[in-house]
């Protein structure tokens, strides 16, 4: 049994009667490195480690109550400081009969191997040896490349343990790696700006050059980019702004706003929300996906759950309580923020049923429109509840079904409702990028530019 | 321990220690859900070699567990001088909590009874109002610097916020309303602060939005109502004035010391001083004071915002900047908060004399890319001006401007003024901060709304 899983079966074998106890346990293990102008801006090298403890005090027929508390260490008297004040904190709570730990359910966990013992044998000197051939390569790419920003390599070991009175036991660990560069192009006075991605679970996986040229593609492309004029018109995103805009459809498929509701998908379960091409599913079990997982927040297995099937809204994602309140059960999609944060339901692994074209084949396609290789401001400007949607975009012309000249400086707008009405191609280009969902080209209609 | 870190030699090295108690509690879907509790306790070692800068933290606040933080930090330090080498530090000057009421000296009940007040007011204020969420926190930070350059100082850093986000629901679908408070100062903010009229403005936000018409597309004369939110300037200029992106050249600014940058009209100031302020602090996280600094004066810039290591560079003296999110990180240049003077027209004669336009009442977050001055600010409350009147409730939706260009094009400024609190991300990291300005007005911005 690893420490952590130790602890947390010590803690809750210390729950009072008449309360359940859950304890989630963490360690990372970090490195993040900046290299900047051929040397290394920065370098650091971190654990750190810290429990989340929920007690639930039985209310009986009234209900039940639950209270939270968090510390950033595993010593045993802080952890026991934890405890008395998620049990102190508990007393004040609502009491609900919906609140309830998770059960084990019997779906077992997906067989996946999310750990690169690899990563923590490569020796410091390798990673630095990256960061800055990664910041060379864009550097020396291209005349044109004026800057480069910041060029990163990270990377991350995490464990984390799970038990409670309830039965639940849960172990996992995953490596993540990842490369990230920003580059700055420049001719006369115009400025434009580009980055490029890598992601993996151990060094092997990562590719330097992709990122590099992903970065240097597309602060250079940018050149000469104006205002477009205003218009309605075809939009399609790029692989990346998609993982985005995903992730924000997510959070209106979540049982929890859906219950209080706060989703623009409520009750419109069996609904032709989507055009027929759209199936949509999350499936944390894709040993693919960056957000790839045997267990949930709670501890229970993750599993493929189907959102939308042709189009038609098939269900939501709940963790305990949500379903409870639903009248369902957990679909086993509890999320949280780490040690300092609490369950609710959420996506893992959010992905397109892919269509038969490639980015090209797709602009092809379309014909005419806009092409957008990122956007701007989707906290302030996309509202789940309400489905409004207005973001900055920059990108490409598309005309004759190829990119022309790029443009900056503009807004697209439509309500996610009728974007989703509204699709006309999806890619066959699926890219796991890190985030909650896929990276996949997408044809949207009817969208509203905003420009000169 | 700053003699350990500069064993292998470096130039500087540098302890953070933190101890950070948290509180919160959130009322939803009409039950108190959750109460939760937390501490992090830990120390962050910064050793600069050169232009590198090795990084290490510890939760393990023993002489070992700091030595062997000292120890990582140091191993960027390959080839430095070496040696022993003690540090005699400056007398301390102890630092009070600010807070006349701590936080942790109040009752859990009394600190819900604010949410609920909130809640019932919400869903009195109309009968579309269909969802309530009430938040409170509050957090103790206790903060010890001390340097290799003799530097030891402290600060207790108490905060306070409580937030009320609604949905309202109507025949054209849901809406959402948000108003918050948030001050650096302890629980006596309730003795001012009227929860009732928090709850009321975020309700009537939901609520007018109901009837409220899709925003315009294209350029529009727009009138930011005082205390809007300030965000523009944060974004506009804010970002591309912090030093760290002009030593990399990653900004429009680079150069324009001295140079006219804005309207006239514009003096723009950032100041951590401001007693009670969301970006309030007597020590910055680098142990410099807080200090009051003019950015933009009368339309000319006259200076960056600077950090321990940026202002090394050019031989000069910090501004007060330097700020991080916990030990966990480096600091950075970071904004504190950031306002733009009053000017002395009326506000109500701005909008009479503008014959079309948007009105913005309140304002989102925002983004900006410093290097191309592109920058997205979202509406939260905004209406049309028509004839020099307001009139129409218009949908949420981003605005997209160019920082120069738009900072040129005010041409209008009141004499009243407010501050709102918000939270600043950049690099990962998110910081408290504050922003403020007077009813101003821009001649033209692009709004991006769905309507032709």
């Amino acid at each position: 049994m690893s420490d952590l899983a130790a602890l947390a079966e010590a803690v809750v074998g210390g729950a009072h009667s008449g309360e359940q106890l859950e304890v989630y346990v963490a360690r990372g293990h970090d490195t993040e490195i900046r290299a900047y102008d051929g040397q290394i801006e920065s370098l650091s090298s971190a654990t750190s480690s810290g429990v989340g403890v929920r007690v639930l005090l039985d209310g009986g027929e009234e209900g039940n109550r639950l209270g939270f508390a968090w510390a950033g260490s595993l010593e045993d008297d802080v952890v026991a400081v934890a405890v008395a004040e998620a049990r102190d904190n508990a007393a004040y709570a609502t009491p609900d009969p919906s609140v309830a730990l998770a059960a084990p359910d019997g779906v077992s966990a997906a067989e996946l191997d999310l750990w690169d013992p690899t990563l923590e044998k490569t020796p410091t000197d390798s990673k630095v040896d990256i960061a800055l051939a990664l910041e060379r390569q864009v550097r020396g790419a291209d005349p044109r490349i004026r800057q480069v920003s910041s060029a990163d390599y990270g990377d991350q070991r995490i464990e984390v343990a799970l038990a409670s009175t309830t039965g639940i036991r849960s172990f996992t660990r995953r490596t993540s790696v990842f490369l990230s560069v920003s580059a700055i192009a420049g001719e006369g006075s115009d400025t434009q700006t580009g980055s490029g991605f890598s992601v993996g679970r151990g060094p092997s996986d990562l590719d330097p050059e992709r990122a590099a040229l992903d970065a240097v593609e597309r602060s250079t492309r940018m050149l000469g980019a104006e205002k477009a004029a205003s218009g309605r018109c075809t939009v399609v995103f790029d692989p990346r702004v998609v993982s985005t805009l995903l992730s924000v459809i997510s959070g209106a498929l979540s049982g929890e706003a859906v219950v209080k509701g706060r989703s623009f998908f409520a009750g419109r379960v069996g609904e032709q929300v989507a055009t027929p091409t759209v199936t949509m599913v999350d499936d944390p079990t894709d040993p693919d996906a960056f957000g790839a997982a045997r267990y949930d927040a709670e501890g229970l297995a993750c599993r493929k759950n189907a959102l939308v099937q042709g189009g038609v809204l098939a269900g939501f994602l709940y963790d305990t309580v949500s379903g409870r309140r639903a009248g369902r059960v957990s679909t086993g999609s509890a999320v949280r923020g780490g040690f300092a944060g609490t369950p609710g339901p959420g996506c893992r692994a959010l992905v397109l049923e892919p269509g038969s074209l490639d980015q090209a084949g797709l602009l092809a396609a379309v014909g005419e429109g806009l092409f957008v290789q990122s956007v701007t401001g989707v906290h302030s400007g996309v509202n789940p509840v309400s489905g409004d949607f207005s973001v900055g975009a920059e990108g490409l012309m598309i005309r004759g079904g190829t990119l022309a000249e790029p443009v900056r400086e503009v807004t697209v707008a439509s309500t996610l409702q009728r974007m989703l009405q509204s699709i006309l191609h999806i890619g066959s280009d699926i890219e796991w990028l890190p985030g909650i969902a896929a990276g996949q080209t997408l044809a949207v209609g009817d969208m509203q530019l905003s420009g000169s | 321990m700053l003699g350990a870190a500069l064993a292998k030699g470096g130039d500087m090295a540098e302890v953070f220690a933190e101890d950070r108690q948290t509180s919160g509690a959130v009322l939803d879907d009409r039950r108190i859900e959750e109460l939760s509790s937390g501490r992090e306790r830990g120390a962050g070692i910064r050793v600069v070699v050169g232009e590198t800068t090795g990084f290490a933290h510890t939760a393990d606040l023993s002489e070992s567990g700091l030595l062997a933080a000292a120890e990582a930090a140091s191993a960027v330090a390959r080839e430095g001088g070496g040696g022993v080498r003690t540090v005699a530090l400056d007398a301390r000057r102890p630092v009070d909590a600010r807070a006349r009421i701590l936080p942790s000296s109040v009752a859990k009940a009394t600190k819900l009874e604010l949410l609920s007040r909130a809640d019932d007011t919400a869903r009195s204020t109309g009968d579309a109002i269909s969802q309530v969420q009430a938040g409170y926190g509050d957090s103790r930070r206790r903060i010890l610097i001390a340097n290799s350059e003799g530097l030891l100082a402290e600060d207790d850093q108490v905060r306070t916020r409580l937030s009320v986000v609604c949905v309202a629901s109507g025949d054209a679908g849901m809406q959402t309303g948000h108003e918050s408070v948030a001050r650096t100062e302890g629980y006596e903010i309730f003795e001012r602060v009227d929860v009732d009229e928090v709850a009321r403005v975020a309700a009537n936000r939901a609520l007018s939005k109901l009837l409220a018409r899709p925003a315009p597309s294209g350029e529009v004369p727009v009138v930011l109502a005082g205390g809007s939110g300030g965000i523009l300037f944060h974004e506009a200029c804010g970002h591309g004035l912090e030093a760290d992106h002009i030593v990399k050249d990653a900004s429009v600014y680079v150069g324009q010391v001295g140079e006219q940058v804005a309207s006239p009209l514009v003096t723009l100031v950032d100041d951590g001083t401001v007693t009670g302020e969301w970006g309030n602090f007597t020590v910055d996280d680098e142990g410099r004071p807080a200090a009051r600094n003019v950015l933009i004066d009368k339309g000319v810039l006259t200076d960056y915002m600077w950090d321990w290591l940026r202002s090394r560079k050019e031989g000069r003296a910090s501004s007060g900047n330097g700020r991080r999110q916990s030990y966990q990180h480096l600091p950075m240049v970071r904004m504190t908060n950031t306002f733009l003077l009053a000017g002395e027209e009326d506000p109500d004669e701005i909008v009479a004399q503008t014959p079309n336009g948007v009105y913005v009442a309140k304002l989102g977050g925002g983004q900006v890319n410093t290097a191309t001055g592109d920058f997205v600010f979202g509406t939260m409350e905004a209406y049309l001006i028509e004839n020099g009147r307001i009139t129409e409730p218009l949908r949420d939706a981003n605005l997209i401007g160019n920082g120069p260009e738009v900072l040129r094009r005010i041409d209008a400024l009141a004499h009243d003024f407010d501050m709102t609190p918000g939270t600043c991300g950049k690099d990962g990291q998110s910081v408290p901060v504050g922003c403020g300005q007077p009813t101003l007005r821009i001649t033209g911005v692009t709004i991006g709304g769905t309507a032709a």
